[in-house]
């Protein structure tokens, strides 16, 4: 069967709470377990039998970075890739309908939508055949996981939809990542038409362009509750949302550890010479660790980064160009492109982790204030920051290009 | 001549230090702080000292008997059953005291400087008065009670608790000398000497002050041991540069005992001790800090104004700051941050410490 896949990947001011990493790369793009956030999506798409293409849609400007990716990931996956950029936010609907003949041409039975900023085990052959047996052949079908892992309720057609509910209504969330067939668009299109004649009504001048910002969840979803039409498959499988930056570290945990099935060759061994690896650690080939520096568990070191004698570097990000000099201590941390942190600085975050004993407690959206406050989050590093020897930075945010001379907590840095 | 020394308090302000050993037994710069003393009494002459004890008074003794035999000096314990003070304890050993009818000097056992007793037994001498006492200059007089004396007799005319105006900015240092007429003044109960004899003396004209030359150091508090450690290591500097030491990785006023083994890559100093049998792995970043005999310090720590008590072990990559003080033997988990962190003896740390608080 012809399938497609779309990834939804935003825009410049989506991806707010990402900063000040957003700044300097596309969200989508930024390593998670060591490959650009997509990566993953890409990566679990390309292995689903009969996908013709993948379509990454947005409204960002072309963009060299982007570009760049999407040919790599071509060469790399042998499956054409194509960047579709909306005139305008859409919204999560609006895109696909705006392009839907693209997504359809070449005769798509079916398409997944995923939305860019998750983490999952992509169960995308399972939702397959889940659609199979559950009847209707032609139902949409939902991605879900239960905020708790608990076995929950067994129905399996979702009877009501409600977008971020301020009181409990299920144990199961939208897990952003859809089965369609090409009949959404008509349901879509009902929409639009709607949008239409309310702002005919409205008389807006720029009627056109707000009659297609279409939100698939609030405006679709809601709708077709109850209709017998959508299904939720329910997966076991880990899950996460990368809202912050804070969920980056969680999710590179959780991509990391599937490397040892997936990847096994992407994982750093204890090696005569080399550093000491605890737990799962990315490390990309062309970064010089020193011996003596112990990593993991859950690290990913980017390209040409630089580790010295003595580093210990655990639960972090270390992007590309970042030197760490001897006896650093990095922990939940996220180092920016090019900072450098001089020695013995420690340089120390929170862990943002939903509960640690629960497999499948999913993360929040948290906020970075709470009660006028910083909440105690990871530490960023925004790009080409330096850190002095031997100061302590606990808790903070430091935008780009800044040049520290002492110790920080609990800060954002401008 | 004879001395007592005052060393009875309970040192609560230096806990948890002294939840383990008494106060004057502590080790400053490597030496029991009332090694310093004996050592300095020794000097001046001083063949008979009494050590007015209360509380935990079987380690001191031990301590002392050991150190009779090595200074060849007599030491008598003087127990008060309750603590008579920093005067009662005078009427106590009177007997002691008064028996060759020379003057004889007192001192508080916790005060750290260049002691100048053959000079302030000269002083006493020479004028003739029932005592003498050593005053030192500080930058804020408002927070002490200063003394106030005449400028070139040194005769004291009265103190002042916290001027509000300036005054003098002479403060009492702890460090006296006596001729025996002064245990008439004393009764055998719990007395103050600054509060209840000096201002009576002073009125009769009997008390006068000398002032002291170089550093000085009340260190009956960590952060005031700490400071008083980079001023006695700085006076080493000057006197004794050989004891200091030296060779790569060492920054300033090192002072590292013998039995102490240093790691490779290691910057240590300015202003560290480093005490006997203690371990600093590969590594190690250390300023401005006390190790207890016996500690472990795991490599690539860092740690700056802390004091680490005997037998302690810290993990790697532990950075400890802002005056941390741990007790004896007391564990820190590896790659914590322990900032302001005043530990009891005997604790085992797996969490930071991000806020000055004291760890039970
Ligand atoms: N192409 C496109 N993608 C979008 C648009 N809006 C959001 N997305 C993407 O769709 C996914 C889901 O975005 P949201 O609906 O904003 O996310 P959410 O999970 O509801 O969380 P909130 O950010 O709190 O609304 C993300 O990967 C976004 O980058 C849009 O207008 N166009
Ligand atoms: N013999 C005797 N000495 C005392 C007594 N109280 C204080 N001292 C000593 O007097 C000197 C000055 O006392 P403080 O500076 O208050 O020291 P401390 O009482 O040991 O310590 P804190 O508990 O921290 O106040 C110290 O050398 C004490 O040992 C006492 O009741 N009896
Ligand atoms: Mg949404
Ligand atoms: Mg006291």
């Amino acid at each position: 069967m012809p399938l497609k896949a779309v990834i939804l990947i935003g825009g410049p001011q989506k991806g707010t709470r990402f900063r000040p990493l957003s700044f300097e790369m596309p969200k989508p793009l930024f390593p998670v377990a060591g490959v650009p956030m997509v990566q993953h999506h890409i990566e679990a798409c390309a292995k689903v039998p009969g996908m013709k293409e993948i379509l990454l849609m947005g409204f960002y400007q072309p963009h060299e970075a982007l570009s760049r990716f999407l040919v790599s990931a071509q060469q790399e996956f042998k499956i054409p890739i194509r960047y579709l950029q909306e005139y305008a936010a859409l919204g999560t609907g609006g895109g696909i309908y705006h392009f839907r003949d693209q997504i359809l041409s070449g005769g798509a039975e079916a398409f997944f939508v995923l939305n860019a900023d998750v983490c999952s085990e992509f169960p995308l052959q399972e939702m397959l055949e889940f659609r199979q047996q559950h009847g209707d052949a032609h139902s949409f079908v939902i991605l879900g996981t239960t905020v708790s892992g608990s076995a929950g309720e067994q129905r399996s057609f979702v009877q009501h939809y409600v977008e971020k509910p301020s009181t409990f209504v299920s144990e199961i969330i939208n897990c952003g990542i859809y089965l369609f067939t090409p009949a959404i668009f008509q349901h879509i299109g009902e929409v639009f038409q709607r949008n239409q004649q309310e702002l005919v009504l409205e008389e807006s001048s720029n009627g056109w362009q707000r009659a297609e910002v279409i939100r698939l969840e609030q405006d679709v979803f809601t709708a077709l509750a109850g209709r017998g039409k959508l299904y939720v498959y329910k997966t076991d499988g880990f899950w996460s949302q990368i809202k912050s930056a804070g969920s980056a570290i969680y999710a590179s945990r959780l991509y990391l550890n599937q490397y040892s099935k997936s990847h096994p060759e992407r994982l750093a061994q204890n090696k005569p010479g080399g550093p000491i690896i605890r737990g799962n650690v990315y490390i990309h080939p062309t970064a010089s660790i020193d011996s003596t520096a112990v990593l993991g568990p859950n690290v990913s070191i980017g390209e040409g980064v630089t580790v010295g004698a003595g580093v210990r570097v655990r639960e972090s990000i270390v992007l590309h160009g970042a030197s760490l000099h001897d006896h650093t201590c990095v922990l939940n941390t996220i180092v920016g492109w090019d900072s450098t942190i001089g020695r013995w600085a420690r340089v120390e975050g929170t862990p943002s982790d939903p509960n640690p004993n629960d497999p499948y407690a999913k993360i929040d959206s948290e906020t970075l204030f709470r009660d006028g406050r910083l909440t105690p989050s990871i530490t960023i590093l925004g790009c080409s920051v330096t850190i002095p020897a031997e100061v302590v930075i606990l808790n903070s945010i430091v935008l780009p290009h800044k040049e520290l001379s002492r110790s920080y907590k609990n800060q954002i840095i401008l | 001549m004879r001395a007592l020394i005052l060393v009875g308090g309970f040192g609560t302000r230096l806990r948890p230090l002294t939840l383990s050993r008494p106060k004057p037994l502590v080790q400053f710069c490597n030496k029991a702080v009332l090694l310093h003393q004996l050592e300095a009494l020794l000097q001046a002459g001083v063949t008979h000292v009494v050590l007015a004890v209360s509380y935990m008074s079987e380690a001191l003794g031990a301590a002392m008997r050991e150190q009779e035999q090595r200074l060849g000096i007599r030491i008598s314990l003087s127990h008060e059953k309750e603590p008579l003070g920093t005067a009662g304890p005078l009427a106590l050993a009177r007997d002691l005291l008064a028996e060759d009818g020379e003057p004889f000097f007192v001192l508080n056992s916790d005060v750290i400087c260049e002691f100048p007793f053959a000079a302030l037994a000269q002083f006493h001498r020479h004028h003739g008065g029932e005592g003498s006492l050593v005053v030192t200059r500080v930058e804020e007089p408002a927070k002490y009670g200063v003394v106030v004396s005449e400028p070139d007799t040194g005769r004291i005319c009265r103190f002042v608790e916290k001027p509000r105006v300036f005054v003098s900015n002479k403060i009492n240092a702890g460090l006296y000398i006596f001729s025996p007429g002064i245990l008439q003044r004393i009764q055998l109960r719990p007395t103050s000497i600054e509060k209840e004899i000096f201002p009576a003396m002073a009125q009769e004209g009997q008390l006068y002050a000398m002032e002291l030359q170089g550093f000085w150091m009340d260190i009956g508090q960590p952060k005031d041991f700490l400071t008083g450690m980079c001023m006695y290591l700085q006076a080493l500097r000057a006197q004794h540069p050989e004891k200091l030491h030296s060779g790569p990785g060492v920054v300033g006023n090192v002072l590292v005992d013998p039995s102490a083994k240093i790691g490779a890559n290691c910057v240590i100093g300015p202003n560290v001790t480093i005490g006997a049998g203690v371990v600093v792995e590969d590594g190690v970043r250390i300023k401005r800090c006390t190790v207890l005999e016996g500690a472990r310090i795991r490599s690539h720590s860092w740690l700056e104004s802390c004091i680490v008590g005997w037998s302690c072990s810290v993990g790697q990559w532990v950075r400890m700051e802002n005056v941390t003080v741990l007790g004896e033997d007391v564990i820190v988990n590896d790659e914590l941050y322990l900032n302001g962190a005043n530990v009891l003896p005997h604790k085992s740390i797996s969490e930071s410490v991000p806020e000055p608080r004291i760890i039970m």
